[in-house]
């Protein structure tokens, strides 16, 4: 494993680059393909409401898996992530708009642990909500 | 109705080998929007030291939950899956998923409980190589919602 962060460069509270994802009603139908998750609520719009939902909303597993990119574009190889645990408080609404929603992602180290790993605290928000409550991954640096 | 608390600890038989291709975790790759070259690169994924590429740390799921329709879908157990949402999920990794894997899954339910007037169910699910490694543990938590909606 080849791992592009030093244990000894981090400390608690360095913050890792945060980015921003995309998410369009094209990129759910995409994921429900590949994941093979084709509950409704995530592309059809009438049953979504009646359901109660105030539109077609993301995949939780999709929203996961964004949210760890920032970690994983951080140390490079994503086998150094060898934990990852998430709450999902939220959905990620994704309006039929052509534009869809973003998953802005911010994430820092929270605490350094043995064997060169550290914690790494995760917040994912969309339109200005947490979409994800205790977002952690303990990463091993080298 | 609460969910019979007996259920707890009860394991399930281990699913059916799932050999995970290189073309299946391009396309999951490729619809989580991840550019990471260790999923699609075999001299990439080789650079960092692995046999093969790698799968996206979420991949698992797909088998985890699969294999946990053996809970969800438990006539026993009676729960009711229209008012489930998923509450949360946790991976513990011993190694990547690679390309070539034959995984199977074994289904444990680890906690039932009652909060608020909602049913909490804890599924853990063990993925293992067919060779008996230990690749990574999926665990989640169902939540069945008194009334409500939201949440996924």
């Amino acid at each position: 494993m080849t791992v592009a962060v030093r244990f000894d460069e981090v400390q608690v509270g360095t913050e890792l680059p945060a980015r921003s994802f995309p998410v369009t009603r094209a990129t759910l139908v995409q994921y429900a393909g590949a994941s093979g998750d084709f509950n409704p609520i995530h592309w059809n719009e009438k049953f979504a409401l009646e359901v109660g939902l105030p539109d077609v909303i993301a995949h939780g597993m999709f929203t996961m898996a964004e949210a760890v990119r920032v970690v994983t574009d951080w140390v490079g190889d994503p086998a150094a992530v060898v934990e990852y645990g998430v709450r999902f408080t939220k959905p990620v609404v994704v309006p039929n708009d052509g534009v869809g929603a973003t998953i802005e992602v911010a994430a820092k180290v929270a605490a350094l642990l043995e064997d060169n790993r550290v914690r790494v605290d995760i917040v994912a928000t969309s339109a200005g909500q947490k979409v994800l409550g205790m977002a952690r991954a303990v990463v091993r640096l080298s | 109705m609460p969910l019979d608390p007996s259920f707890i600890g009860r394991t399930y038989p281990p699913t059916e080998p799932y050999e995970v291709g290189r073309e299946k975790i391009r396309e999951f790759a490729v619809a989580i929007g991840d550019a990471n070259p260790a999923y699609v690169d075999q001299e990439a994924a080789k650079a960092l030291g692995h046999p093969d590429v790698i799968a996206p740390l979420t991949f698992p799921f797909m088998l985890s939950f699969r294999a946990a329709a053996q809970v969800v879908e438990d006539p026993e157990l009676g729960l009711d899956y229209s008012r489930v949402v998923h509450g949360d999920q946790k991976f513990v990794y011993t190694r990547p998923v690679r390309a070539g894997d034959r995984l199977s899954v074994t289904i444990s339910i680890d906690a039932i409980k009652s909060l608020a007037g909602n049913e909490v169910l804890t599924i853990r699910g063990e993925v293992g190589d067919v060779s008996g490694e230990h690749v990574v543990t999926s665990i989640m938590t169902l939540v069945a919602r008194a009334a409500e909606a939201g949440g996924e």
